[in-house]
Formats: structure tokens, sequence, C-alpha cells
């Protein structure tokens, strides 16, 4: 699916018609019908309609996956596609993009979608204290003109290749202009699903929109109820009694059990989502890129994969790129668990032994106690006494990571590569959790960002992962998995999305009950 | 009654008292946790500026004593604040464009009624069910029935609450798929629905509730049956059950009635593990997802309220035993 030729697709969205009109087999076909009943975990009672805000999934899926859309989307098939957005097209430097919107859309209050909208929804992004995760991508255009009712060019700083994916962020949702606040407060979108009812971290009750633009294509559920289930048994059981019909995040211990039910089928998506353990490389004895290879080393990757994850999870290569990104650099050579390998390193840099510290709590992802005592047992055999630090959850991202020489930490990983390393990989930028500096990485970056030739862009960017595998401050052991599960009365396309969990999140307008 | 009348207002007053103090250990212990609401709103993404930018909007970045006592002021007044985690979202589009439900009261509200509705089905339940299984096993003490009575509402009382409310699961639901294992109940339910989604957490704190009352009933009615009066009753040639019930059952009300009152506020306080295990919408629920999020006037609001609901109950449950024992209603 990475062989199709991306320039074409950046440069003018041209295939984005192509790719919605192939996404669909032609065995299953779709019908319309029914109430989907979701067990989601990740609500909370701070839930809101604002989209600028959602880090969790439930609020994800109710929004971005149902109620709203944005400009660009990633097709099942992890090819980008046009949601509101029908085509793009950027002058040769990816400095100035002109993107067409799609005409005839209606908000759920009735107004129709414009070029007003796309600007004044950019914008609350970087409004005055606006605490958006998507500041990042949205303060890097500096100027964004409506050039017709349905026509809005946008200028960035400095050319960026994968602009209309950046648009595809569940942060970026189309809102609608003047009516922001009301928008907010009563979830008003362009999506296939208009707001019923919403209890923040409780219920949501959601019903097909008449006349949409995705009619024929996407949205067969007449009407959605997504319930907030935190507690991960009593997920899998409402699934097991037939009380919800798709649950997300199946519970590693009870999934024998459900996949002996007839009833149930899991859902299993290797994506980008991704354990680390950054070390500090500014500090001893980090600096030392010897140090560092001893450490990589000296990780059983394919045992955390075994335990940690019990097998729901693919090993990792030091590199913060996974399989659903584009230019994925499968082929590099393996940081295998080889002591000896990890003695030559320490003995380069002038070492008998080492002993460090290793900071860990379950906050950072499941079962990250049990994964650096893992470590600390594997390193042994090369010399290498870990210090396993139990921090506590509360306070841990404020507390320990980015402060802590060395802990665990997990990301779910970007859609695009030169978002994942200038979120946490670019030189001085606050989430370096690594404070990796490296100058070849810096310019191959930077450049990589304003190429618009597929070719090269993949040359460079498997280089900067090699870079990263070999000599990285960061230790990336595996890749987990997103394991859902739904109740066999569901059916989808075939293919399912692995961008985010719940085919990426956006089962609600994708699938349908068989 | 004037003397009655004196005995609830000072114990009102001790309540008022009892809650201040319930109101400052509550605010200490919150403060005292690691990480605050900004921190655990933003997670991962908690950079330097934004947590001030939260803690600034919020007035978290006032002293504690400064915001426990303009909490006070608000709380004296019956304004209990707003919840941090509406509140704040407000704040992001510059208006108070929440969902409505920014204040503390709002958000409490439908889930206290939703409490209060499970601790009533409950009560229905466990409280006619704990008072016979007592008197039948005061009638017929030492026999089998009393044993297996003993030792069935003993274990279930011994077992942890989300262990029972696995073994219900498991053979109501899965097993005998009879009533639904997930308790979502919402507005606009009939009464039907809403009582059949209650029926499974009201089980499992029946069970859990039941020994305590039975017992209790069982010991002050054995306590009594030794006394003279009893010992004319028996002489005078009544049946064993018109014993029990009509002249032992009446003098050993004062501490049945408390056990009851105690277990009662039980049913409103102690409904957290159940309400997770079912995912039932009442205040446990909130109060779980308020101290994740170090929300703390919910968290607040929510403690005044199991307080207030033990000192309550134990209030009426002294103001009933009073009016149960004649010697203490009328006293010289």
């Amino acid at each position: 699916m990475t062989n199709i030729s991306r320039r074409g697709l950046l440069k003018t969205g041209a295939a984005a018609g192509v790719l919605a009109a192939t996404g669909m087999p032609v065995s299953a076909m779709p019908k319309r019908g029914g109430t989907l009943r979701l067990g989601l975990a990740g609500a909370n009672t701070s839930d809101s309609w604002d989209s600028r805000t959602h880090s969790d999934s439930y609020m994800i899926m109710a929004c971005h996956g149902a109620v709203f859309d944005t400009l660009t989307q990633v097709a099942a098939s992890g090819e980008l596609a046009g949601e509101l957005a029908e085509s793009w097209e950027a002058t040769p430097d990816a400095k100035t993009w002109t993107f067409n919107l799609r005409k005839g859309v209606t908000f759920h209050n009735g107004k129709a979608f414009g070029a007003d909208d796309v600007i004044e929804s950019l914008n609350m992004h970087v409004a005055e204290g606006a605490k958006s995760a998507a500041k990042p991508i949205v303060s890097a255009i500096t100027e964004m003109k409506k050039m017709g009712d349905h026509q809005v060019q946008m200028t960035l700083k400095a050319g960026n290749a994968d602009f209309p994916f950046l648009l595809s962020d569940y942060h970026i949702c189309m809102y609608p202009a003047g009516q922001v606040d009301e928008a907010i407060a009563n979830g008003i979108g362009t999506g296939l699903y208009k707001v019923e009812s919403f209890n923040p971290g409780v219920r949501t009750l959601l019903s097909r929109v008449d006349g949409h633009y995705k009619d024929g294509k996407e949205g067969w559920f007449d009407s959605v109820e997504l319930i907030a289930i935190n507690d991960s048994s009593a997920r899998m059981n409402a699934l097991m009694t037939g009380q919800v019909d798709a649950v997300n995040r199946v519970d590693f211990k009870t999934e024998p059990l459900m996949k002996a039910n007839p009833m149930i089928n899991i859902f299993e998506v290797t994506g980008n989502q991704h354990f680390t353990f950054p070390m500090l490389t500014a500090l001893e004895p980090f600096n030392n890129v010897d140090v560092r290879k001893a450490l990589k080393h000296s990780i059983n990757r394919q045992e955390m994969v075994d335990k940690i994850l019990l097998g729901h999870g693919a090993v990792a290569n030091d590199i913060p790129i996974g399989p659903a990104n584009q230019y994925f650099a499968s082929d590099l050579p393996l940081n295998d668990y080889d002591p000896d390998k990890a003695k030559h390193h320490l003995k380069k840099a002038g070492l008998d032994g080492l002993k460090v510290d290793l900071s860990a709590s379950d906050a950072a992802f499941p079962g990250a106690v049990d994964a650096a005592q893992l470590y600390q047992a594997s390193a042994k055999a090369s010399g290498i006494d870990i210090n396993v630090v139990q921090e506590p959850a509360d306070g841990y991202w404020s507390n320990v990571w980015l402060k802590k020489p060395w802990c665990a930490c997990y990301w779910s990983g970007r859609a695009t590569e030169d978002w994942m390393f200038s979120t946490a990989y670019e030189t001085g930028v606050p989430w370096n959790d690594s404070g990796w500096e490296n100058a070849r990485f810096q310019e191959l970056l930077l450049t990589a960002r304003a190429e618009l030739d597929s070719g090269k862009r993949r040359m460079m960017y498997h280089e900067m992962q090699a870079l990263m595998s070999s000599e990285g401050g960061t230790v990336i052991p595996m890749y987990a998995n997103y394991v859902d599960a739904h109740s066999t009365k569901l059916t989808n396309s075939g293919t399912i999305g692995n961008v985010f969990q719940m085919d990426s999140s956006r089962l609600i307008e994708r699938w349908w009950f068989a | 009654m004037a003397s009655i009348l004196k005995i609830i207002a000072q114990r009102l007053a001790l309540g008022v008292l009892t809650l201040f103090v319930v109101s400052v250990v509550i605010f200490t212990a919150v403060n005292l946790l690691p990480g605050d609401f900004a921190q655990a709103i933003l997670g991962q993404g908690a950079t330097e500026e934004a947590v001030n930018a939260i803690r600034k909007d919020l007035g978290l970045d006032q002293h504690p004593v400064s915001r426990y006592l303009s909490w006070l002021g608000g709380a004296v007044q019956g304004d209990l604040g707003n919840s941090f985690a509406q509140a704040n979202f407000a704040s992001f589009v510059g208006s108070d464009a929440g969902s409505g439900m920014a204040s503390v009261a709002a958000q409490i509200g439908p889930r206290f009624e939703n409490t209060m509705f499970l601790a009533g089905v409950t009560a229905l339940i466990a409280v006619p069910i704990s008072i016979t299984l007592g008197v039948l096993a005061a009638l017929y003490r030492n026999s089998i029935f009393d044993r297996a009575t003993n030792i069935l509402t003993l274990s279930s009382i011994s077992s942890p609450e989300f262990f029972l409310a696995y073994i219900l699961i498991l053979f109501l639901a899965v097993l005998n798929p009879m009533l639904p294992s997930l308790s979502n109940i919402y507005d606009g339910m009939s009464f039907g629905e809403r009582f059949e989604k209650t029926l499974l957490p009201a089980l499992t704190l029946t069970l859990v509730v039941t020994a305590h009352m039975m017992r209790m009933t069982r010991a002050a009615i054995i306590n009594l049956l030794a006394s003279p009066y009893i010992e004319m009753a028996r002489l005078k040639g009544l049946s064993p059950m018109r014993v029990i019930v009509k002249h032992a059952l009446p003098n050993a009300l004062a501490p049945i009635i408390n056990v009851i009152a105690l277990n009662l506020a039980y049913l409103i306080t102690g409904v957290v593990v159940v309400e997770v295990v079912f995912v039932y919408p009442g205040i446990g629920q909130l109060f779980v997802d308020s101290v994740k999020i170090r929300d703390i006037p919910v968290v607040q609001a929510c403690c005044l309220i199991f307080a207030a609901a033990y000192i309550l109950l134990n209030l009426t449950a002294d103001i009933l035993s009073i009016l149960s024992n004649p010697r203490l209603r009328h006293p010289k």
C-alpha cells in the first residue's frame, strides 16, 4: 500500500475519489439499519465537544469519528483521502496549499459549510489562551485566504509535504463559523451522526443525519449509543452478555475466554503505538553513544512482547515510526539481545560495568514496572545493573517524564514521519524526551519536510531511522497492538485502519450490521 | 417531646461541625495527593506553560488556605462551586458555553438521584429479608436452618463486593441470561426498565448488608428470650412465633433500627465498587472519576453528601430508638 505515488496523491488529491471508491470490496454489500451500541473505555466527566482537548478514545470516536468531520482523512487502507476537502494542490515548494471544499455540505443546525468555517475552525487552535494539542500544526500557517466560498489557500512558514496529512488529525474538526461556542456546547458538526443526548463520562446517543454527502458510502447505522465503561471487566462482560456490540481495549487476560466465544470476534492491528524508555542524552552516562548501544543490546525485545503484551504486539527497533507509517524502515538490522555486543560497547565506552536507575510506573504504559524488571534481569548478563525505581502513577508525566535521566514512556505514534520526529526528536522541541540532538538527523528532517518527491523522501526517512536505531537515546522495544472486539452481528469492509483503535476511531461510520 | 426536639437540635449542630471537619480533612487529603487537576487533565501533554494556564484559570495558583476559605464561603451559602472538569473547558472558548454542567450541583444532582434509587431498591429487598431471616433464625436457633443462614450471610459479607458482583453476573447474566450485567440507566427510561437494570447491583448490595442486619435481629431477640416476661408469655401457652413477633421483637427494635440505619448509610456511601462494576451512573462512579482527575469541588461535595448521609441516618436511628422505647420517651 505504500507504493502508490504519494507525490501525485499529495499534490493534487485527485486520487482521493478513487480511493474512496475502492475502499469497499464487492463481496460485502453494506446495509442500513439498527442501533449500534459501543462499550468504550476512555470516558471522563470532563469530556466535551471541544476537539482541541480530546486525547482519549471515547470522545475521539464520538467527535472525530461520528459527529464532526475533518478536511482530510486517512482511509482504512492507510492512504489519505478527502473528507470535507474534495481536492488540494500545492506549489512546488510545498509552501502554499489550496484546498477545494466539498459543496452542498451543511452543519446539523442547517448552516452551510464553506471557507469561513475552515478559517475560523483552524484559528481556534491558535487563539489566545487556547490549549490545543494541534497548535504546532496550525501555528505553522502564516496566512489563510478565502479564495471563494469553497476554496481556501493556506501559506506555511516553511514547506511541508505532509500538510494535508496533518489536517486529518482528530483535533482539527470543522466547526460552524460564528457559532463555535454553541457547537462545542451541543455538538454541532457536519458528520454523519448528530447528537441526541450527551452525558459526559456516562452515555452519548447519536442519530443518523438524513441526506448526507457520505450517503451510500458510509454511515449505515440508524443510531449509535456510546456507553462509557472504563472498568475493563465490566466492558468485557457487556460484550459477552450481548449488551453492547463492540468494545475497545480488550483485556489481554480475558482475551482467550472471549476468543472461545463463537459470538465474538477479536480484531487486532499493529499500528504506531509504541512503548519507550527514553534517556536524557545530555546527562552522564547516557551522553556516551556506546553506553546507549550497550543498553539497546541488553533488552530482550521478543520476551517483552511475549510477557508484557502477551503476544499482542511486535518487536520494535528503537525507532518511533511504525507499520502504519508510509516510510517505515522495516529492513534495518535489529538491535538484538546480545550481552557480548553490549559488553563490547561498554568496553569501548571505557567502562567495566554500569549502574543506572530506571524510573517506571504503570502510568507510563500498562506493565511498565514489569517491563523495567525484565529489562533489569536481561541486562545483568551484560554486566549492567539496572536499579528499577517504582514511581507513583499520579503526576508521573509532570514529575518523572522529561525529568528523571531514564524512565518508561509511551507514544501513540503519528500518522507521518515528520510529525512524529518533530514532536519528540527534533532539536529543542519541548517533548524531546531523550534530548536527542544530531546534526545530520536535524538536517534531513528539515529537507525531507519540504520534499515532494516520494522516492527522495523515502531515502531520507530511511537514513533518519537508521540513525535513531543505532545511536538514538530512546530504547523502543515494542509496538503495542490495538486490540478490540465486536459481536459477530457486526461486519466491515475487511480492511481495518491502524492509525488508532476501533478501525482508526471510525468504526461508527464504516461498519454495519450483517 | 421537648427533650427529643432538643436532642435533634443538638445533634444537628454537632452534625454541621462534623461536616466542617470532614471538609477540612478531605481538602487536605486531596491536596496531599501527588499531582493536581491541571497535571491530571493534561497527562503527557503537561507542559509548564499549559499547567500554569489551567491553574490560573481555576485559581489553583492561590494558597490552599485561601482556596479553602473561598470554597467554604460559597458552601455555607449553598453554592458548592464549579466542577473543574467542566469549568476548565468552558474557559477554552472564552465564554461559559460548557455543556451546562459546570456547577457541582448540576453534575451531582442526577447522579445522587440514581444512587438513592439504587439504595431504595436495595433497602426494599434487604430490610424485609434480613428481619425475616433474623426472626426465623431466632425462632429455630441452633437448627440446621439457623446455621445455614448464618454461614451463607457471613460468607457473603466476608467476600469482597466485586467478587459477589462477578458471581452474580456469572450466574444471572452469563450462564442464565436473566438480568443485564450493565446497569447503564439514563433519563427517559421507563420505571420497569430502570428497575430491571438496577436489580443486579441491588442484589449484590443486599448480599453485602444482609448479614449485619440479620445477625443483629437474631442476637437482640435471643437476648430477650431469657427475660422473665418472655417466660411469662410462654407459660401463658403462646406459640413461639407469637412470643417472638409480638413480645420480643418490639423490645428488640432499638438495636435493630440502629443497625438498619448504619447499613442504609452504607448503601449510599459504600456503593463505589458496585457502581463501577455494573457501570451504574451514580455518585460513587462520579466520585472515582473526580478523584482521578483531582476535581476537588466535586470530591468535596461527594464527601459532604456521604458524611451527611451518615449523620442524618444515625440521628434518625437514635430518634426512632427513643420513640420505640417508652422509658426513653417518657423520662422522669
